[in-house]
């Protein structure tokens, strides 16, 4: 299986960077940061559920489980 | 007292917060009616400074225009101060509607309706409009009066990246199964003065069965050909579904603003839209002048066609010596610095040569992107423009950063 982080930081540098170079690493705060929106958290939901095949409840799919991809990973993990 | 001295502490802490990061808005109180020629009170308690503002949203230079005065008079001394209503009790008169009608026409639209102002207009329109089967797709740029609206609307919420349109058609087809589609962005942008591609997402509206929403504000009485908005820019007139626009900037910059498009939206919007059912519209006084500034507008491209010209001159100067501008050709010039405390400093010199202009920066835009937005008027004259322009370069020359690139000035003053 691919590294579960690696995939979920080329998304994120894909889906919300305009510099591909952008220097994001696994623990960067992507919404206490500044770099992704609360509303821009949707897509990222969804492409977790899809890549993955899970659901993650509204109620788990908080700002604070999506600030970095370290956190996203362990929410991912959950519903594996 | 229920206001103890521990609630204060809380709210004194986090005002001393603001101040401390270097945040705290204030006021500057003008004594002269709002024009290219202002006189000004800052610091609070300083005598009256003569200055020219070059950041006004009075961009026709229409709201000291005699004849929108003489309208506003007449609208006082016919219609009347206030309503004491909400419009479907008994808050609307025949020039509410005759204003609907007239901004219909301008805009080449089937139905207005009024708002307080547009941010009510973007707060209410999305609820009522929309349900949670639905979804917004809004560029990551827009007005935060639209974020706040789709804050209020159960519909799902998506984003794409700032006018890029390859991004936007993903999101299009990501969510291409939901019931109603709508694709939002601002007309031009208030920070940057760029132009949002409306007619290549009007096709991928159309490719997508979608509806594509305009906030207009910066936009209506002097983008495109007669003025009409960015949608006559674009040639696209007639196949926007909603558009959001203000009469608080070109239209006479007094307050109000209206939601025009599709006629079930606009009646979707007359039914079910909060900022509209709870609150008084606009004052017949205000309606009476912007109803003016129409037929104005409505008879001749003169003054769009001044404000076009004074963009041309001011860009051309700026850039000529040496400053960076953001790229565009709207009377929004974001002039770059890129450093926060530079732009604040290059703000405050202008003041003292008699130029009103203000500087940005973070959160207001993003980190390292400070600038100074100028904004031009059909109200400037020509002494105006090379007085701003003659101080611009001398304190431009002062900061030693005229024909420096980006990366220069950040190197010598940070980000």
């Amino acid at each position: 299986m691919e590294n579960m982080k690696e995939v979920i930081l080329e998304y994120v540098i894909d889906e919300y960077c305009d510099d591909e170079s952008s220097d994001i690493s696994f623990d960067t705060p992507l919404i206490s940061g500044g770099l992704v929106d609360s509303f821009s958290m949707v897509s990222l939901k969804r492409f977790l559920e899809n890549k993955y095949n899970i659901s993650i409840p509204d109620d788990q799919a908080t700002p604070e489980a999506f600030d970095t991809v370290t956190k996203i990973e362990l929410l991912v993990k959950k519903f594996l | 007292m229920a206001y103890s001295n521990s609630i204060k502490d809380i709210y004194q802490a986090q005002l001393k917060e603001i101040k401390d990061a270097g945040l705290l808005k204030q006021e500057r109180f003008i004594h002269s009616s709002q024009a290219a020629d202002i006189e000004v009170e800052f610091p609070t308690g300083s005598a009256i400074k003569k200055v020219i503002n070059v950041c006004s949203n009075n961009y026709l230079g229409m709201s000291s225009h005699p004849e929108v005065l003489k309208a506003a008079h007449d609208g006082l001394d016919s219609r009347g101060y206030g309503m004491s209503s909400v419009r479907f009790i008994c808050g609307t008169q025949d020039i509410h509607r005759e204003l609907e009608n007239k901004m219909s026409k301008f805009l080449g639209t089937e139905d207005t309706i009024l708002f307080p102002s547009c941010m009510d207009a973007n707060a209410g329109v999305f609820e009522a409009i929309l349900t949670s089967e639905d979804v917004m797709i809004s560029d990551r740029l827009v007005h935060a009066s639209i974020i706040d609206g789709m804050r209020l609307c159960p519909a799902l919420h998506d984003t794409f990246k700032h006018s890029d349109m390859e991004h936007l058609e993903k999101k299009l087809e990501l969510h291409a199964t939901k019931r109603l589609k709508v694709v939002i962005t601002d007309g031009v942008y208030s920070m940057d003065g760029d132009t949002a591609k409306l007619d290549e997402m009007v096709k991928l509206c159309e490719k997508y069965d979608a509806m594509l929403f305009v906030d207009d504000s910066h936009s209506t009485g002097f983008i495109g050909k007669t003025g009409r908005g960015t949608h006559e820019k674009c040639g696209v007139m007639g196949k926007i579904d909603i558009i959001t626009t203000t009469f608080g900037k070109a239209l006479g910059g007094a307050s109000g603003g209206c939601v025009s498009g599709r006629k079930e939206i606009v009646d979707m919007c007359r039914q079910k839209a909060r900022p509209y059912l709870f609150s008084n519209t606009i004052a017949p006084v205000v309606v009476s002048g912007v109803l003016r500034v129409l037929d104005i507008l409505s008879q001749s491209t003169e003054r769009r066609d001044k404000l076009e010209s004074n963009t041309i001159f001011w860009r051309k100067g700026l850039t000529e010596a040496g400053f960076i501008l953001k790229d565009g050709d709207t009377p929004i010039v974001p002039v770059m610095l890129f450093n926060a405390k530079l732009s604040q400093d290059f703000s405050k010199d202008l003041f003292d040569l008699g130029i009103y202009a203000v500087g940005f920066f973070f959160p207001v835009v993003p980190q390292g992107a400070a600038r100074i937005r100028t904004q031009i008027s059909a109200g400037h004259e020509m002494h105006h423009l090379e007085k701003a322009l003659d101080a611009f370069i001398k304190v431009g020359k002062k900061y030693e950063i005229l024909g420096k690139t980006k990366q220069e000035i950040i190197d010598r003053y940070g980000c």
